[in-house]
């Protein structure tokens, strides 16, 4: 039982919401991992919904590859919505 | 103490408290942090439904004792748990025999009690009928996972099976409980739990590839306050806090 897998876990907090990484924990396999994750971080109506998903499965970036990830990103200001004129009376943009 | 009601619910109030002290031990015993918190979980899920029913014993009987006095102040021979919760559980192979049979059995009294002409019982019946659906889920999953595991945890699940299921019996002794109190609907007979319990359980133990066992039922007396040796071991540590401090408040 020391070598059970290390899980995330994932909580919806209510309808409409999506799932946030609520943190990890251990347990032998997805079943159980569901239900420590109720024990562990739904104990105070937290949440509705809860997502596991093994820790070994996840493909992350890397922190050495932050720059050319993301920085990028920086001088496309116009990505942002900022450039248009809503058209009054507009009232589902 | 006395009349039947005080007695039944006394007893109902007693398997839940007892059993919440046991799972209590398991805090930092646990296989993993993980079941720490899951065995604490279902001991406090207990712990509220002995609170709750404590309280109204309490309240039946009309001498002005509360739940911390009914739980605190009691000797050993004025409880009315069956002996099924009472004893050590040091194995978690034990620990989830006995927590399937239990909440087996609290699944189908409580889901009996949603119909019981005592607005208070049927009350405390409805909260805890969702949380003993959890126990039991809890405790089919492991027994599933140590029945149908490894050669040792089939033998192991198997040897703790054959140490609970003696302890079954008494669950279904209605000779102690009031048969006025059943025929006006307020209490269950326990014996009409039997077939649903029995089904519940051993539907679990041919799921875990593990067999019912063949053995005659243990001695009872735990409702009428006749309990085993480590009773009063359990009750030392439960009640010392409280009696070498009388009132102590946080």
């Amino acid at each position: 039982m020391k070598d059970w897998p290390l899980w995330e876990v994932f909580v919806r907090s209510r309808r409409g919401l999506s799932h946030v990484h609520a943190g990890s924990l251990h347990a032998p396999d997805a079943e159980m991992a569901l239900r420590n994750a109720r024990d562990l971080y739904t104990r105070r109506q937290e949440g509705v919904s809860l997502w596991v998903v093994r820790s070994a499965d996840i493909e992350a970036s890397a922190p050495d590859e932050r720059d050319s990830f993301f920085d990028p990103a920086a001088d496309k200001i116009y990505r942002h919505p900022t450039f248009y004129d809503v058209p009054e009376g507009v009232e589902h943009l | 103490m006395s009349g039947p009601l005080f007695d039944y619910v006394l007893g109902l109030a007693d398997d839940a408290l007892i059993s919440a002290q046991r799972m209590g031990w398991w805090i930092t015993r646990s296989p993993q942090l993980e079941e720490d918190v899951a065995m604490a979980n279902i001991g406090l899920d207990q712990l509220g439904q002995a609170r709750s029913l404590l309280a109204y014993a309490g309240e039946v009987e009309g001498d002005g004792r509360s739940e911390d006095c009914l739980a605190y102040l009691r000797d050993e021979r004025d409880f009315r748990n069956v002996k099924l919760v009472e004893r050590d559980q040091r194995d978690f192979g034990v620990a989830m025999a006995r927590l399937l049979i239990f909440s087996a059995w609290q699944s189908e009294l409580y889901a009996a009690l949603l119909r019981s002409t005592d607005p208070t019982l049927a009350g405390v019946a409805g909260k805890a009928v969702k949380e003993v659906a959890y126990h039991l889920d809890h405790a089919r999953r492991w027994v599933l996972r140590l029945g149908d595991g490894t050669e040792e945890s089939h033998a192991r699940m198997q040897a703790a099976l054959d140490a609970e299921w003696p302890w079954m019996e008494e669950l279904f002794d209605g000779s102690t409980v009031d048969a006025g109190l059943v025929a006006d609907g307020v209490a269950v007979d326990p014996a009409s739990l039997r077939d649903g319990v029995l089904t519940r359980v051993e539907a679990v133990v041919a799921e875990a590839t593990l067999s019912v066992p063949q053995v005659s039922a243990a001695v009872g007396g735990g409702r009428r306050g006749l309990h085993t040796e480590e009773m009063g071991y359990l009750l030392a540590e439960m009640q010392h806090l409280t009696r070498s401090h009388p009132e102590a408040a946080w």
